[in-house]
C-alpha cells in the first residue's frame, strides 16, 4: 500500500511539473493528498473487480494496478498511451484491470458502476464494483438514481465518497445542507458510514467490510471518507477560495508521512527500507517519462479510428 | 408468408436473440409483467423471467446509465424508454458515456447497448410524448441509428442491433406498432447502411424513413395517376447511411425530396438535403426540397396536430412544385 501511495504522489508531482512546463496539455486534476482512499480501497480488490473513477483519476488507476508508462504516455498525448492519446488525463481506462474509465462528467460513474455490478450479479460471478466520487457529485441525480437501484436490486457496488470539502471552488457548506454525506444512504435503506480518509488502514478496513458484504450478496454500501486535496481543483487553480489555516491544518494530516510513521513504529520497516522503495519509484517514474518522451504522437488517421468497432469515419473535406 | 405487426416484429427479434444469447437482457419502465407501454415486450417476462426482463424505477438516467455499465462488462442490454422525449433524462449516459467510451479509451471498451425509443406524433399525446429527435442522436459520433418502417425491417434490424458491438439507437414509430405486414418464414438480419427501395420510379426520389415511408408511398400512388413516377427510398438506417442508394436514385431521377417527421429546423432532413446537394449537384435539375413538421412543438388537438405534422398531401404538393 505504501508503494502505491508513493507511486501516486510521485507520478503526480512529476505531472504537475511537466504541466507547468507545457509538456502536458489540457486539464490535469491532481489527487495529491487523497492517496489513502484509492489505495486503501483498491487493496481489497481483485484484477477482475470493477472501478469507476472521476476526473481526478490518476490515483484510482495506479491503485488498481495501472501501468505508469502507459499513463504518462497518455498524459503526453502519445500513441503508446492507455487511450492512444485520445483520452488524456480525464479518460484513462484499462478493461483488463476492470477500470471502466476516469470520467469528465461529474456523477456519470455512479450509474456505470451500478450497471457493472448488475452485470456481475447477473452473470453469477462474485465480482464487485467500486464507485469513486466526490462530495459535490452527490448533488447530481445520478447519485440518487444509482443508490436507489443498487439497494433495490441488492447489487455488489461500494460507493466510495471522497469528500475533499470542495466542489471545484464551492465549499461543502455552500453546496449541500448536510455535513456527513453518509446520511444520504438512509433514504435508500443502505448501510453507510463516515470515516477518516487520510488513514489508509481505516479505509482498507472499512472498504474491506463493504466488499465482503457485496461479495456475499448482501448488497451495496455507502462509505464517506473525509480528505483534502493539496493542490487546487486543477493545475493552474491557485485555490484562493480556501482559507490558509484550513490548508495548513490539512497538510499536517497528509496521509503519506502519517502512514510512514505507522510503518516505522508498528510495521517493522526501517527508514532505509522506505527510502529504498521511494528510490525504486523514482526510477519507475524516470522510465515512464523516457517512454512517454520517446513515444510517437498518434498518426493523423487515428483521429477517425476507434469510434466504432467496425466502421471507419471518412476523412472528409471540411 | 404470414402477417404480423411492427410491434410483434420487434418482439420476435428480441425473443430470438434472448433464446440465442443469455447475455441479452431487457430493462425499462413497465417492460416486465405489464409488457411495455406499447405492448412490445408482452410475454417475454413470463418466458425469460425477472432477471432477464427487468422493470426499473421511473428513472431514465438509471436505465441508460446502468445499461452502459452492464454493456461495458459483458451484457447486451436492450433498454426501452417509454417515449423518445424522455431521452432528455438519459442523454448523458448515451451521448457522453456510451457514444464516447470506445474512442476515449483507445478502442479498448465496447458498449453493445440497444436503446429503444418510441417516437413520433399522430396520437394526440401532446408535445412531451410526440417528439421526433433523430437529429439529436445522428449528430453524435459513436452512435448508430436505425428507424424501421415495417414489421420485417423491425425484426431484421433488431437482430443486427443486438449483435452489434456499438451503441445502437433503435427508433420506433408509435403509430406503426399495430400495422401488419407480410413476412417470409425466416427473417434475416438486415445489415445497417442498406436502404430499401420501397417503390421504383423515374421522375423524383423521395428519401425518407419510418412512418413517412407510408405517406410517401401513398403520395407516389396519387402522383402516378398524374403520370409522375416517384421512387421511394426507405433508409432504414440513418447512421450508417446508404449513400450509394440515395445517390444512385438521384442520378436516375435528377430530383430529390427529403421527408421527415421532425421539425425542419436543425433536423436530420437538413443533413440529408445538404449531402445530396454537395454530392449530386451536377445531377440535380431542381434544388433539394425538404418536407417536415412545422417549427412547433407537437400540439394536442387533432386539428392542430395534423396541421403541424407532414402528410401525404404535403409530399404531393412538394413534388408538383419541383417539376
Amino acid at each position: 500500500m505504501y508503494r502505491k501511495m508513493q507511486s501516486i504522489r510521485k507520478f503526480e508531482k512529476t505531472a504537475s511539473v511537466f504541466f507547468a512546463e507545457g509538456k502536458i496539455p489540457g486539464f490535469v486534476h491532481l489527487y495529491i493528498g487523497e492517496e489513502a482512499i484509492a489505495v486503501g480501497a483498491c487493496a481489497n480488490l481483485r484484477d477482475d473487480d470493477y472501478i469507476t473513477s472521476t476526473h481526478r483519476g490518476h490515483g484510482h488507476i495506479v491503485a488498481k494496478g495501472g501501468n505508469l508508462k502507459y499513463m504518462m504516455a497518455e498524459l503526453f498525448g502519445k500513441e503508446t498511451g492507455y487511450c492512444k492519446g485520445k483520452g488524456g488525463s480525464m479518460h484513462i481506462a484499462d478493461a483488463e484491470l476492470g477500470i471502466l474509465g476516469a470520467n469528465g462528467i461529474v456523477g456519470a460513474g455512479h450509474l456505470i458502476a451500478t450497471g457493472a455490478a448488475w452485470s456481475a450479479k447477473y452473470r453469477g460471478t462474485d465480482q464487485v464494483s467500486v464507485c469513486f466520487f466526490g462530495d459535490a457529485s452527490t448533488n447530481q441525480s445520478t447519485f440518487h438514481e444509482a443508490m436507489n437501484l443498487a439497494s433495490l436490486w441488492k447489487l455488489p457496488v461500494i460507493f466510495v465518497c471522497e469528500n475533499n470539502l470542495y466542489g471545484i471552488s464551492v465549499s461543502q457548506a455552500r453546496h449541500q445542507n448536510i455535513q456527513d454525506i453518509s446520511e444520504r444512504a438512509s433514504g435508500y435503506g443502505m448501510p453507510s458510514l463516515s470515516a477518516d480518509g487520510n488513514d489508509v488502514l481505516t479505509v482498507y478496513e472499512k472498504v474491506g467490510e463493504a466488499v465482503s458484504r457485496a461479495r456475499a450478496g448482501e448488497g451495496p454500501t455507502l462509505l464517506e471518507f473525509k480528505t483534502y486535496r493539496h493542490h487546487g481543483h486543477f493545475e493552474g487553480d491557485a485555490g484562493a477560495y480556501r482559507p490558509k489555516e484550513e490548508v495548513e491544518a490539512w497538510l499536517q494530516k497528509d496521509p503519506l508521512p502519517r502512514f510512514e510513521s505507522y510503518l516505522l513504529d508498528n510495521g517493522g520497516l526501517t527508514e532505509e527500507e522506505l527510502e529504498a522503495i521511494r528510490q525504486e519509484i523514482d526510477q519507475e517514474i524516470r522510465e515512464a517519462l523516457e517512454f512517454a518522451d520517446a513515444s510517437p504522437y498518434p498518426a493523423p488517421e487515428s483521429s477517425v479510428r476507434d469510434i466504432y468497432s467496425d466502421l471507419i469515419e471518412e476523412a472528409r473535406i471540411r | 408468408m404470414r402477417k404480423i405487426t411492427y410491434g410483434e416484429g420487434i418482439r420476435e427479434a428480441l425473443r430470438e436473440k434472448m433464446l440465442e444469447n443469455k447475455n441479452v437482457v431487457l430493462l425499462g419502465e413497465d417492460v416486465g409483467p405489464y409488457g411495455g407501454t406499447f405492448g412490445v415486450t408482452k410475454g417475454l417476462w413470463e418466458q425469460f423471467g425477472e432477471e432477464r426482463v427487468r422493470d426499473t424505477p421511473i428513472s431514465e438516467g438509471v436505465i441508460v446509465g446502468a445499461s452502459v455499465g452492464a454493456a461495458a462488462t459483458g451484457l447486451r442490454p436492450v433498454a426501452e424508454l417509454m417515449f423518445i422525449d424522455f431521452l432528455t433524462f438519459g442523454m448523458d449516459g448515451l451521448v457522453n458515456q456510451a457514444a464516447k467510451m470506445r474512442y476515449m479509451f483507445g478502442g479498448k471498451i465496447s458498449v453493445p447497448l440497444v436503446l429503444r425509443l418510441p417516437a413520433g406524433g399522430g396520437i394526440s399525446a401532446g408535445a412531451q410524448h410526440s417528439g421526433s429527435l433523430e437529429a439529436w442522436v445522428t449528430h453524435v459520433p459513436g452512435l448508430k441509428v436505425v428507424y424501421p418502417s415495417n414489421a420485417q425491417d423491425a425484426w431484421g434490424l433488431m437482430l443486427t442491433a443486438i449483435d452489434d458491438d456499438n451503441p445502437v439507437v433503435y427508433i420506433e414509430s408509435k403509430v406503426l406498432y399495430s400495422q401488419k405486414s407480410e413476412l417470409p418464414d425466416k427473417v434475416e438480419p438486415i445489415p445497417f447502411g442498406s436502404a430499401r427501395i420501397a417503390r421504383e420510379g423515374s421522375d423524383v426520389s423521395i428519401i425518407t424513413y419510418g412512418k413517412q415511408v407510408h405517406d410517401a408511398l401513398k403520395a407516389a400512388a396519387a402522383l402516378a395517376k398524374d403520370g409522375i413516377e416517384a421512387e421511394v427510398i426507405d433508409l432504414r438506417s440513418l447512421y450508417p447511411l446508404d449513400k450509394e442508394t440515395i445517390f444512385g436514385s438521384v442520378g436516375k431521377t435528377h430530383r430529390a425530396l427529403v421527408v421527415t417527421e421532425e421539425v425542419k429546423r436543425g433536423g436530420y432532413g437538413g443533413e440529408l438535403s445538404a449531402l445530396i446537394s454537395e454530392q449530386c449537384f451536377d445531377e440535380l435539375d431542381a434544388p433539394v426540397v425538404r418536407i417536415g413538421a412545422l417549427d412547433a412543438p407537437v400540439p394536442y388537438s387533432q386539428v392542430l396536430e395534423s396541421l403541424v405534422l407532414p402528410s401525404a398531401e404535403d409530399i404531393i404538393k412538394g413534388v408538383k412544385e419541383m417539376l
